[in-house]
């Protein structure tokens, strides 16, 4: 994807330590303009630490950071042309909704009318004009997350930050939001930076994603580029379920890797310039791009019995052993029924996958 | 939790003891009040109800001084209570936000320490300290001394509060472009209130009572209520000071009662 847009955000070698102990070891990565990034990993991964350094609330040990160009790593939280959307909110609980989204505004200069009359069609922008004269605490957790975007929003800012905004939501309206968040970046033209421990979310809204664990960026692309290619056993883990087996290389010709499994299971992968023949390395591939069948097919079979069907609504997820070797995870559709057949515990059948399905990894 | 395991009720004696605590604790006040309105120049005598003592106070022989003491009590409380409040709040706002600095834990010692030491102590103390500075005695030696051991009284329900606030309110305020200042005006001030009244409330009403300290650091012809009351009942106790008794003893259960639900109402919620 080439790509003219200008940076909005521009990390160059971050390092944030506190005291001994290092919190983002040498982060470099550019958000564009117009963007929806999203910084994704586990908790203590260090992503939010590197949003509070980007909003100003943590100074950067090392390293620096653009905004637009200019650099920012030393401005106080409150000269930053960025807002930010707490996990817990921060909404004033002694001031209405309107004052609350009108508090940018005034505290930026704008008149007391001004503000407000600002504030008001912000509100309305996400729908709780009704709600102007309330107090937070008489919102629902929905409301009051719309409001915290609200407020957010209405200064205009350069970069919008959302800390985890959705973690305190029941699953419906995170869905919901997980939407409207999307039209909304879509309609404001803003640059949005979320983060989340929370795969699925990252992969339904982002136009890129960074991966991060230890304090270190573990792969950014987008969506796609994540869930199908992953570069590492850490990302391959954590994004979406996956068979990760361990495999030992025979050969690699033409980017593909010859390889075979415990029970000498033979099967190829998609090869990696890091690894070359005769090492012992994982592989990844996910459960969908595998299917069974009761004879050989001219895909990469393995044979195999199964274990057991296990029913996820959606799919169904088969385990199968392989003679002599490690488990399987296959996941069918459940709206292919009607043409697949299901396989019950004990049946023998074959493994298939699409060609370029297994992926090599490296630690 | 009045249906768990260790229901303290259910202990044995538990209604005998906390009777006999009650008892002890407000009998007396409970005899004070009740005498306060006896039609009778005996202290012990009951006569039939009357309001003569309450206008004794207020026209008596006495009423000259302690309408003058009253009114000392009253400025040098509001006074002693408003600067402690000022200097507790700023005293939490360096404990509770500066962070982790060095000196905290001693920092807090001796800002509680008032509490701790006997009042005698505190008073010898402060009379030496005026005495050997020569501080002449007077209203504002009493104001000072006043001051210093307010403020851990004050400072207590205000830092309290204060550890109650998330500190994402302010950084918020400061992500929407206020400045430092502007946060704590606008966002941590107005979330403080309650403990803030609170603290001066709890402030005031031990001003108001304080007697031993008072007592040595007052000069000559000041008096406060508490000085002015004692002073009357070294030359035999009249029922008056029953009634006045019970006028300070209703200020500050007013007072108290106020800090209580101040300090409950929670406009973080």
């Amino acid at each position: 994807m080439s790509d003219e847009r200008e940076n909005a955000i521009d990390v160059r070698e971050a390092v944030k330590r506190y005291g001994d102990f290092t919190a983002l070891k040498t982060i470099s990565l550019t958000i564009k303009d117009n963007e929806f990034f999203t910084l994704l990993g586990p908790s203590g991964c260090g992503k939010t630490t590197l949003l509070r350094m980007i909003a100003g609330f943590e100074n950067v040990t090392e390293g620096e950071i653009l905004l637009y160009g200019q650099e920012i790593e030393n401005l106080p939280p409150y000269k930053r042309p960025v807002n930010t959307v707490f996990q817990n909110y921060a909404l004033f609980p002694h001031m209405t909704i309107l004052d609350n989204v009108a508090f940018g505004l005034e505290m930026r200069g704008n008149s007391k009318a001004d503000a407000r009359k600002r504030a008001g069609e912000v509100l309305e922008l996400v729908q709780l004009s009704q709600f102007a004269a309330r107090k937070p605490s008489q919102l629902s957790g929905g409301q009051q997350q719309r409001v915290a975007l609200a407020r957010a929003l209405a200064p205009q800012p350069k970069v919008l930050l959302l800390d985890e905004p959705l973690s305190a939501l029941d699953l419906k309206l995170r869905k919901a939001m997980q939407i409207e968040l999307k039209h909304l970046q879509r309609e404001t033209g803003i640059t949005f930076i979320f983060v989340t421990h929370d795969q699925e979310e990252a992969l339904t809204m982002s136009d890129r994603i960074a991966v991060m664990s230890a304090g270190e960026l573990q792969q950014l692309g987008e969506a796609r580029d994540i869930y199908e290619r992953p570069r590492n056993m850490f990302v391959a883990d954590f994004i979406g379920e996956t068979n990760l087996l361990e495999v030992s290389v025979d050969a690699v010709e033409g980017g593909r890797a010859k390889c075979h499994l415990g029970g000498g299971h033979e099967l190829t992968c998609n090869a990696v310039d890091e690894i070359g023949a005769g090492s012992t390395v994982h592989m990844s591939v996910r459960p969908e791009r595998l299917f069974m069948s009761d004879a050989p097919t001219e895909s990469e079979s393995l044979k195999g019995t199964v274990k057991e069907n296990i029913y996820i609504g959606t799919d169904l997820s088969t385990i199968i052993a392989l003679a002599d070797g490690p488990d399987f995870i296959v996941r069918t559709s459940n709206s292919d029924r009607g043409i697949k057949r299901i396989f019950e515990p004990g049946s023998d059948i074959y493994v298939n996958m699409e060609q370029g399905a297994a992926r090599l990894l490296i630690d | 939790m009045s249906k768990g395991k260790y229901d303290i009720k259910s202990f044995p004696g538990f209604r005998a003891i906390t009777l006999l605590c009650l008892f002890i604790l407000y009998a007396p006040l409970l005899v004070v009040t009740v005498y306060s309105f006896n039609d009778s120049q005996s202290l012990t005598v009951w006569e039939g109800l009357s309001w003569r003592w309450y206008a004794d106070v207020f026209t008596g022989p006495e009423s000259g001084k302690f309408k003058e003491a009253a009114r000392n009590s009253f400025v040098i409380a509001i006074v002693a209570a408003t600067t402690a409040t000022i200097i507790a709040t700023l005293a939490a706002t360096a404990m509770v936000r500066g962070g982790k600095f060095k000196l905290r834990s001693i920092s807090f010692g001796l800002i509680s320490l008032p509490l701790m030491v006997p009042e005698i102590v505190t008073a010898v103390a402060v009379l030496i300290f005026f005495n050997s500075i020569g501080f002449e005695r007077g209203l504002m030696t009493i104001l000072i001394s006043h001051i210093a051991f307010c403020i851990p009284f004050a400072y207590l329900p205000i830092s309290a509060r204060m550890q109650g606030i998330e500190d994402t309110y302010e950084q918020a305020a400061m992500d929407l472009y206020a400045t430092k200042r502007q946060a704590f005006t606008k966002i941590l001030l107005p979330l403080m209130m309650p403990g803030i009244i609170s603290g001066f409330l709890l402030a005031f009403i031990v001003s108001l009572d304080d007697f031993i300290i008072t007592n040595f650091v007052k000069g000559a012809g000041v008096e406060t209520l508490p000085t002015a009351i004692f002073g009357s009942v070294k030359q035999g106790l009249k029922p008056n000071i029953m009634a006045i008794s019970t006028m300070l003893l209703s200020v500050s259960v007013v007072m108290v009662t106020i800090s209580y639900f101040v300090s409950k109402s929670d406009n973080t919620k």
